[in-house]
């Protein structure tokens, strides 16, 4: 089944090691819509995590190296938006000091795609509705809705699958995670991320979605705590159209 | 000295959280604000255009600062205003002591101020044997408290009604029922009458100074500023040199955004322009009028990457709609000046190193940048101190090596999936629940549960799903290598991590 449409995926980091499913359901869900997906095997991690706890130098030798891995592909999808972000909004930057890299930065930046925003924009892709499709509440994640002005692009994939989107009070709140934050202090970001879920529970929403690995990762450090089932946005869209 | 460490900020967030009252006066208020601003702003034809508007006009203030202060001045002055520059904290104390003490003023009556809180007035005062009575309802509690404000606009955010009322009764002397709001909002104002009429001299700050005319604005929402302004013969104000705009058609417009976004208000209750002291006609007003003008610290910013931090009015929108301001409370920060603004503004002005933790204390949600009415770049300074933190060794040095071989581990892929590979064994006694369990002392996340490595990674997993496209037909799955590990082995392999992490920050807490 080959096919002149290919893109490469980055699952980011806390993907591969810590939720492969996510991976899995991008991938899958790329296929669906006609693509063929490539991994390159030596990606790791873009260097949000360094870059967001002030080491910028290794956060520019992780970006040069994700560039480099990246910038033969046409598109470069990635079932995060906070990763898609440090791509798309700071590497330009980051690699400043050097002037070539900077371009090549921006090059990698302007082929590169959070998953939900490549399927609705670029792949012009939407599911076809299933029959029992859960009702759901979307979470903003931050770096998604404010730096990359996404989340109509995963309410509207939901919808499309036959989600009824329940909106939680102010759903553009932050989740608590912010890296690092989380564990330098974590009493904060412990209420924080009570707070989100508290707010999801109050909807009566059965699954709360998030597009970003990272919020739900940390949200599911008090999974016991809610009833809401948490899922990443490419695993319930993939489960929804089997 | 460490004003706040980590373990300072952590400490008091904490309090703050197990505090239902004050989280719950604290989200009140907060979502108050932010409807209220919301509401104000989509009152406006075209908020967007104005906040780009504001901030060009507030870069290029800056830009020419030391013109416009001449501008000022002079303009002051012509209308008869004494104008005075400090250059730190010490000196403006000295200069309003200095006028108070030239006019044997016994007692002060204040506006509510963030300068003179910055400036530590009212301590300085008292040392020099001057009353100073704050006559902003919110101030005025929070300094019978004797405690420091909990937000930038709403002082007494925290104190609930039973407290106000016994602070209220200790300052009369007689019993006031806490259920009587009317009551106690009458005696606080007759109380504060008695202070305006008695007292020699009354202190303010500025929200703005406008150029053109060397006039200063206040804007208060009880009318108190007024009072302070007019009643006693001698007037100082304490202005940052920041906050100055070069017209009144700039002042409009900083006016405009400064209610809309503080407290959803389309314009204060009470805007109070002083220009020169009381002419001779004039019924009341000032017969002398002192500016101060204050740098603090300021100075040194301009021309620098944080140079935009001056562009802040004070607005407190960024504290309203901060989750960790809404949790950690104002007191938390160790200054006057919390939330995402004092995190950045306070490590700028008082030092990194003695403010080390505030630069941290922000998830980067970036809601502050989205309602700033001058459109601050906050989360990108905060992230600038981190990386000055970093390169002035502020980071403790065993952290650094953490974060340098994790990057230098991310940059060599194989050994680092052959690391991550062995944890997915040794972590296997302790996965519970889909995470690890780590008993909470170890638990650098305290009762949030980290997650455990997935059974097999996305690398792993690539090669089944990469051969799925090729032939759909099912691939034998693979085994994990090294099943067979010891559970004894295992118990072990996390320890040391966690144990070297909890090391690190005892070490850090007594350093502190
Ligand atoms: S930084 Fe912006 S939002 Fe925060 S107080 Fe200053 S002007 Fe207001």
């Amino acid at each position: 089944m080959a096919s002149a449409k290919r893109v490469a995926i980055m699952v980011t980091c806390m993907v591969d090691q810590v939720m492969p499913e996510v991976g899995v359901a991008a991938v899958k869900l790329l296929r669906r819509a006609g693509y063929t997906v490539e991994f390159p095997v030596d990606q790791t991690c873009c260097g949000q995590p360094f870059f967001n706890s002030g080491f910028r130098a290794q956060a520019a030798d992780l970006a040069r190296r994700t560039v480099r891995l990246f910038e033969r592909y046409d598109a470069v999808v990635l079932p995060g938006g906070s990763c898609a972000a440090m791509i798309r909004k700071e590497y330009p930057h980051l690699l400043e000091r050097w002037p070539g890299e900077t371009a090549r930065a921006e090059a990698l930046a302007a082929r590169t795609y959070e998953l939900s925003e490549f399927l609705v924009h670029v792949a012009g892709w939407l599911p076809t509705p299933a029959p029992n499709a859960p009702r759901v509440t979307y979470h903003d994640s931050c770096h998604m809705n404010r730096m990359l002005g996404l989340g109509a692009e995963s309410r509207q994939l939901l919808r499309a699958a036959g989600c009824e989107i329940i909106e939680m009070h102010e759903s553009d709140r932050c989740c608590g995670f912010g890296g690092l934050f989380s564990i330098r202090i974590p009493e904060v970001s412990n209420a924080m991320t009570q707070e989100k879920l508290r707010r999801a529970d109050a909807t009566g929403a059965q699954v709360l979605v998030s597009a970003d690995p990272g919020c739900l990762m940390q949200m599911r450090g008090f999974a016991r705590q809610t009833g809401v089932r948490l899922a990443h946005l490419a695993v319930l869209l993939e489960e929804l159209t089997r | 000295m460490n004003e706040v460490s980590f373990h300072n900020f952590r400490v008091s967030a904490a309090q703050a959280i197990a505090n239902a009252h004050l989280q719950s006066a604290i989200d009140g208020a907060t979502l108050k604000f932010r409807n209220g601003r919301r509401a104000m702003l989509a009152d406006l034809p075209d908020v967007e255009a104005m906040r780009d508007h504001f901030k060009a006009m507030r870069s290029a203030t800056l830009a020419h600062l030391t013109d416009y202060l001449e501008q000022f001045e002079c303009n002051a002055r012509a209308a008869g205003a004494q104008v005075h520059w400090a250059r730190d904290a010490a000196e403006a104390q000295q200069i309003v002591i200095g006028i108070a003490r030239q006019h044997g003023a016994q007692l002060a009556v204040k506006a509510k101020s963030m300068t003179t809180e910055e400036i530590h007035l009212n301590a300085a005062l008292a040392e020099a044997g001057i009353t100073s009575v704050e006559t902003d309802l919110g101030e005025w509690i929070v300094q019978l408290a004797a405690e420091a404000p909990a937000h930038i606009v709403v002082p007494a955010l925290h104190k609930t009604r039973q407290q106000v009322a016994e602070l209220f009764s200790r300052e009369v002397g007689k019993p006031l029922s806490a259920d009587d709001i009317p009551t106690l909002t009458a005696e606080a104002r007759r109380a504060l009458r008695e202070k305006f009429l008695a007292a020699q001299i009354g202190i303010s700050g500025a929200n703005l100074g406008v150029a053109e005319t060397g006039s200063i604005v206040l804007v208060t929402n009880e009318g108190n500023g007024r009072m302070v302004s007019s009643v006693p013969p001698v007037h100082v104000a304490v202005m940052g040199i920041e906050k100055l705009c070069p017209t009144w058609d700039d002042a409009a417009v900083w006016l405009e955004l400064l209610a809309r976004s503080s407290t959803g208000q389309p314009l204060s209750v009470y805007t109070t322009v002083l220009t020169g002291p009381a002419r001779p006609d004039d019924p009341d007003g000032p017969r002398e009028l002192h500016i101060v003008l204050y740098d603090g610290g300021r100075s040194r910013l301009i021309g620098t990457s944080y140079e935009e931090v001056l562009q802040c009015i004070r607005c407190g929108a960024c504290l309203n709609h901060c989750p960790v301001y809404q949790e950690a409370g104002g007191h938390a920060y160790g200054h006057a000046y919390s939330g995402p603004i004092g995190a950045v503004l306070v490590p700028l002005l008082l030092g990194l190193e003695q403010y080390e933790a505030l630069p941290h204390a922000s998830s980067l949600c970036g809601a502050c940048l989205e309602v700033c009415p001058a459109r601050i770049d906050l989360p990108r300074m905060l992230l600038d101190l981190r990386a000055e933190e970093v390169t002035h060794g502020i980071i403790a040095p065993p952290e650094q090596a953490i974060e340098k071989s994790a990057a230098w581990l991310l940059r060599h892929r194989r050994l680092f999936n052959l690391l991550t590979d062995l944890g997915r064994v040794f972590q296997r006694p302790l996965v519970r629940h889909g995470g690890l369990w780590l008993p909470r002392r170890l638990n650098p996340a305290q009762e949030r549960q980290l997650p455990s490595l997935a059974p097999r990674s996305f690398h792993d997993l690539w090669e089944e799903l990469a051969a799925e496209e090729a032939a759909p037909a099912p691939v034998a799955r693979r085994r994990l290598p090294s099943r067979r590990t010891t559970v004894t082995l295992a118990g072990l392999s996390l320890l040391p991590l966690a144990l070297l992490w909890r090391l690190l920050r005892r070490k850090g807490g007594k350093r502190r």
